[in-house]
């Protein structure tokens, strides 16, 4: 490590980084700073610390997480030549199927091809076979690997500023000083006092509970009843902003996204008939349930989530809310990469050249906060809903027609497009026009679309 | 082939893009290959042969002009589109995902220059 100034750090040949957390982020981190630091002519070693083995089978190996890959980050790996294996991909979604209790609808991608990912972050719910399926997490951390990252596993249990480097010490006994760690250790409390520790401004993100649980259906029937295409819940359920069922290989994965979602939100939402109708008719869906968690998901970003030496990525620092947390992860941990090895390491090259990617996210998360206030209230009132369903049909069943709506309703779901893009469009004055004329008509005719 | 891949599915030597016709998209191989022609003269040229991560179409990127060759594939593949928009306004933000774009136009202008040397 050298001073290139009285503030700045750099890193020099011979500097080691240790990744705290095997994660997308920790990996992506790894992945890029690898990247460009042969690209930079410069020599550094990166040491991955997880304490995780996503080679596990059930909660163990997994990472907590609803397994989608978006469309706009699988167009970005495959610009930067990281195309998924087949193996990692469970299923390739190809279009959504929208549920409101006034009936039901198809959106289709907009571009008619598979673009978005269903994976599984470990090596898949309690009891499955795992056969030739790899764990996502894994595949990026192979990845890593192939780049020169050395994988350690271990637990660190503290961290400690030194004069020209921070000590961390793991549960496993060893001690090995770094010039930059980097925490990419998702909403894991007791990892993110490591950084406070270090770091006493860092103000670690907000969070709430969300709910994720899988469904062991098969093949066949997952072909036959949810096709390619990943269902999405708008209904009026409290504390349940969003609600989804992804498929997979064997299995179908649900995702409850809301405030504190509970056990009985949880049975609301399974036993609410747009649900119900989903499975196969008298199947006891309870029953072929392996897996379940209560996951903290991050609701508003970390505050000065770096500091001389080290800096916070991913879910630790700014996600993107509700959606694309993989996506936000590439994000930061890019950003993160670009300033370690073009700018330095110090708090004010984090500050100067890091900050403003956790800004955008923050900022668009803002904006996201408001759009799920209207969804609220659209979910809330059975009219506003039938204006919108019949507003997507139309738009879906004839050709040539204007997607506001579909196209709207396709990058909130996907989480591919930033909120403040998607509430642009909701400005464009056709748009509320549609909405509108759309809902009167069902009030003149009271007709249901289905 | 397993078809998990992302991407739409071209069959044996369907075409992907037609020399001569407008596109403004990148595509990137999924999984599978294709094959370059050149069709400007009386019998059509075999330029290239690409593959999994390889991607073709960046002249569609940063020209307005039309496709300079054909592509079509090469047994089953799958590939998948990038945008000209999203692909402009993520490199706005983060200029390095051209690195790669770099990186192979590089490769390409030096085996351009090799050829013609050995001819």
């Amino acid at each position: 490590m050298v001073y290139n100034n009285s503030e700045n750090l750099v890193l020099e040949d011979g500097s080691n980084i240790a990744v705290i957390g095997g994660g997308p982020a920790g990996s992506f981190f790894s992945y890029f700073a690898l990247e460009f630091s042969e690209r930079f002519g410069l020599e550094i070693n990166v040491d991955i610390i997880e304490a995780k083995d996503f080679n596990c089978i059930g909660p163990s190996g997994c990472n907590h997480c609803g397994g989608i890959v978006s469309e706009s980050l699988i167009q970005a790996l495959s610009a930067e030549g990281i195309v998924l294996p087949s193996n990692v991909i469970h299923r390739g979604i190809e279009s959504y199927t929208l549920h409101l209790e006034q009936g039901t609808t198809v959106i289709e991608t907009p571009v008619h091809e598979q673009r978005i990912a269903s994976m599984f972050r470990g090596s898949g719910p309690r009891g499955s076979t795992g056969d030739d399926e790899l764990s996502f997490d894994n595949y990026l951390l192979d990845l890593c690997r192939e780049k020169g990252a050395n994988i350690i596993s271990g637990r660190v249990i503290e961290a400690e500023n030194n004069n020209d480097g921070v000590i961390l010490k793991t549960k496993e006994g060893t001690e090995k000083k770094y010039d930059l760690v980097v925490g990419a250790v998702g909403l894991n409390l007791k990892a993110l006092q490591l950084f406070k520790n270090l770091s006493p401004s860092f103000k670690p993100p907000q969070t709430t509970k969300t709910h994720i649980c899988e469904f062991h259906l098969g093949e066949k029937i997952i072909d036959e009843y949810f096709g390619d295409s990943m269902h999405v819940f708008l209904l009026d359920l409290p504390n349940i902003k969003f609600g989804a069922l992804i498929p997979k290989g064997q299995y179908v994965t649900m995702v409850l996204l809301g405030s504190d979602i509970n056990k009985q939100i949880v049975s609301a939402f399974l036993n609410a008939k747009p649900v119900r109708d989903c499975f196969p008719a008298h199947m006891d869906i309870e029953s072929i349930m392996p897996c379940q968690c209560y996951p903290t998901i991050n609701v508003q970003g970390a505050k000065s989530a770096f500091g001389d030496r080290m800096i916070l990525i991913g879910d630790s620092a700014s996600s993107k809310l509700f959606k694309n947390g993989i996506g936000a992860a590439y994000i930061t941990a890019k950003a993160a990469a670009k300033t370690a090895i073009f700018e330095g390491v110090s708090e004010n090259d984090f500050r100067k050249h890091y900050q403003p990617a956790c800004s955008d996210l923050d900022r668009d998360n803002m904006v996201g906060k408001f759009i799920f206030t209207v969804t609220t209230i659209i979910q809330k009132s059975p009219l506003l809903k039938k204006g919108l369903l019949s507003m997507v049909i139309k738009e879906q069943t004839k050709a040539n027609h204007k997607r506001l709506m579909s196209s709207m309703l396709w990058d909130t779901f996907t989480g591919s497009a930033p909120y403040t893009d998607i509430l642009k469009r909701t400005l464009n004055p056709m748009f509320s026009i549609n909405f509108f004329g759309h809902t009167l008509k069902r009030i003149f005719n009271g007709s249901n679309n289905k | 082939m397993k078809n998990k891949k992302l991407g739409r599915l071209y069959n044996d030597g369907e075409i992907v893009i037609k020399q001569g016709e407008q596109g403004d998209c990148l595509y990137v191989i999924q999984d599978g290959k294709v094959e370059i022609i050149d069709e400007s003269g009386e019998k059509e040229i075999r330029l290239a042969e690409l593959g999994e991560t390889e991607f073709f179409g960046e002249m569609g990127l940063f020209e307005k002009d039309v496709r300079s060759c054909t592509v079509r594939a090469l047994g089953d593949a799958k590939i998948m589109t990038i945008d000209k928009r999203n692909f402009y306004k993520t490199i706005q933000k983060d200029p390095t995902l051209a690195y790669r774009l770099l990186e192979k136009m590089s490769n390409r202008l030096r085996d351009t220059n090799k050829k013609l040397r050995n001819q």
